[in-house]
């Protein structure tokens, strides 16, 4: 079953423990400067954002079926069955294809390191998960704001908060069917562009777009292939024909 | 040895010059301080000029094999050599200007073991490696010839057909393809440009663009290379060229007008700039297909040219909208190049030229191809030995 991240904005206190943890599981430098900066970097994971009393966090949205993965074309990255979107800078072939597609604008890049630059996100925990423990994140969140669980659980609970506390929530769980699903789901009391999060995606998981086109070209390949061939047989038979006809007229139709 | 020093020598040293100084740049201190990209904006033009426009920009050597070889329009027989050279050329450029804007440039080869069926840009590189290919084979008996190597010149011929068509296929796939790339971002990229038909307006301006360049390359080589201007042909493929783009333009209108953009083109509220760039595009397209239709325009070598010019610079346009202008809004940055980004992209346009140049010198590019009718022959002789016989017969 795959896992997920259950967010809720209005139990979140702004301590910013996930940061850390999150800097400290991802070997990333983490002090007051860092804790201070409000965007996602490449070495700065997630973000606790705070605007007047609220918070929301960033971080990546770990797409049932993302853009990054489907774009990359060495399999840099791969959506793992568990559910968190792992990078593997081995493969990388630094084209950042993936920044490019990303909805939520999630990869980072190394733009500074000369040699081996690598993208930069949260993968979920990817190790963690797959040995059977929560996110770093999750596992420092005080106020239970930070959820990890079955994501069909996390939804339908995410669902009864909202149903029990209308005034409270935004009626939306997000990332319930943004771009097909994410496996980070948030909940918030202030629209969720309020935070930067993009509010004109499609329902359609995003990969969707480039292989009603892409797996077409098998098909294309032999039918095409045929169609010029005819033409030239068509268009150069014409002219051995007149050829042949033009040399009978010549030697008087004998021949 | 003497050197003369003319006007456009010097000019073209000091941009090798500034290039050599981004290259060094680019590798010794890496894409941050080489370029004016961020996490908001990760492709600049390294990828939308070098690799969009310069592929476009080769995309004459499918479109004129493929006239010539494939239907048959003999008269144009003789400007496929340097257009071919132009593609060949072309492709080595995009290839290399690739190893400067990927961040780990010693994995370039990794698609072929690494593949990812999902992924365009996967797909884009098989092709571009395989039709780079296909035109070297294309490209080699200009080589062959050069140094008398009569038995690899054969076979070539012999696959000639079957080549070309490989050629077509492969272009066909990768410039709809480049175009397919940004479908997977109907968020990003501005409705101006987002259309779900990327793929064939990518195609159709690639086939534009492969006439006009011809139309270009041939004019400037007449200039240069002091040599008689095939103007019957050029002014064919100016006829060509006005039926390519009167479908392009109304394919991009009536797909406008299903998205309900016209509307935002006259009223554009907060996306002037989009708007404006849009314009600047479709203007010079427009400026481009009317001189064209005046037959006292298109029929002089002049006029010819500069319609060509503004086919390209429209289409140039176009992609640069694509990749740059049309992201912007969303990303929420505005992008400009830095210099060494400049520098080097003005350096891979120079190296092109001064390539092209050496070529048309030292090789048998505009000769009268003494070849032409044995090539003709071989390739039938391959594919139908009946005719051949027949041919042979009546020689």
């Amino acid at each position: 079953m795959s896992k997920a991240i259950l967010y809720d904005a209005t139990l979140c206190v702004g301590c910013k423990l996930c940061e850390q943890a999150c800097a400290e599981k991802n070997q990333l430098a983490y002090d007051d400067r860092i804790a201070a900066e409000q965007v996602q970097s490449e070495h700065k994971f997630t973000v606790v954002l705070s605007k007047d009393d609220k918070f929301m966090r960033r971080l990546c949205m770990n797409c049932n079926e993302p853009a990054c993965a489907s774009v990359c074309p060495v399999g840099a990255l791969e959506k793992t069955p568990l559910g968190p979107v792992a990078y593997d800078a081995y493969k990388c072939m630094g084209c950042r294809y993936c920044m490019a597609a990303c909805p939520f604008g999630v990869p980072k890049y190394e733009w500074n390191n000369v040699l081996t630059p690598k993208v930069q996100k949260c993968t979920m925990c990817s190790d963690r998960v797959q040995a059977g423990k929560v996110t770093a994140c999750t596992e420092a969140c005080p106020t239970g704001a930070t959820k990890f669980g079955e994501r069909e659980e996390l939804l339908e609970e995410a669902k009864k908060r909202i149903r029990e506390n209308p005034t409270t929530y935004v009626n939306h769980v997000f990332g319930e069917s943004e771009v097909g699903g994410t496996s980070v789901l948030l909940l918030s009391s202030v629209p969720f562009e309020t935070f930067g999060y993009p509010t004109n995606l499609v329902r359609d998981p995003l990969p969707l777009y480039t292989y009603r086109v892409l797996s077409r070209i098998p098909d294309f390949v032999p039918l095409g292939g045929v169609l010029l061939g005819g033409i030239w047989w068509i268009t150069h038979r014409r002219e051995e024909v007149a050829e042949a006809e033009g040399k009978k007229k010549e030697n008087g139709g004998v021949r | 040895m003497k050197i003369k020093f003319t006007f456009w020598k010097l000019i073209f040293l000091a941009i090798m010059a500034i290039g050599a100084y981004g290259t060094y740049v680019r590798f010794f201190h890496g894409l941050g301080p080489s370029t004016n990209l961020s996490d908001q904006f990760p492709w600049g033009i390294w990828i939308g000029f070098d690799v969009l426009c310069g592929v476009m920009l080769a995309a004459g050597g499918f479109t004129l094999t493929a006239a010539v070889h494939i239907f048959n329009i003999k008269k144009l027989e003789p400007i496929v050599r340097p257009t071919v050279l132009t593609a060949f050329m072309g492709y080595l450029l995009v290839s290399v200007a690739l190893v400067f804007d990927l961040g780990r440039p010693y994995n370039i080869w990794h698609p072929l073991v690494m593949r990812n069926p999902h992924s365009v840009m996967f797909e884009v590189a098989m092709c571009v490696m395989l039709y780079t290919t296909v035109l070297s084979l294309e490209f080699s008996p200009i080589v062959l010839e050069r140094f008398k190597m009569e038995k690899p010149l054969r076979i070539i011929r012999g696959v000639l057909v079957p080549l070309v068509i490989v050629g077509v296929l492969l272009s066909t796939l990768h410039q709809s393809s480049l175009g397919t790339m940004y479908l997977i971002m109907p968020n990003k990229l501005h409705p101006f440009w987002y259309s779900p038909l990327l793929p064939a307006f990518f195609f159709i301006s690639a086939i534009a663009v492969g006439l006009a360049m011809t139309i270009f390359e041939s004019s400037l080589s007449s200039k240069y290379f002091k040599k008689q201007l095939e103007l019957p042909i050029l002014q064919l493929l100016g006829r060509v060229l006005i039926v390519v783009m009167a479908v392009y333009m109304i394919l991009r209108f009536e797909d406008l007008f299903h998205r309900d953009m016209l509307g935002q083109i006259v009223n554009p509220g907060a996306h002037a700039y989009e708007r404006n760039l849009f314009l600047l595009e479709v203007g010079l397209l427009i400026a481009g297909f009317v001189m064209l239709c005046f037959k006292k325009i298109r029929m002089t070598p002049g006029g010819l040219y500069l319609s060509a010019v503004l086919v390209l610079l429209g289409f140039v346009t176009n992609r640069l909208n694509v990749s740059i202008t049309g992201m912007e809004a969303q990303a929420g940055v505005r992008y400009l190049p830095k210099w060494t980004e400049i520098g080097v992209t003005a350096a891979f346009v120079a190296a092109g030229f001064a390539i092209f140049g050496l070529a048309a010198k030292y090789l048998p590019i505009f000769e009268e191809e003494h070849g032409h009718s044995a090539l003709e022959s071989a390739s039938k002789q391959a594919a139908k030995p009946e005719a051949a016989i027949g041919h042979a017969a009546g020689d």
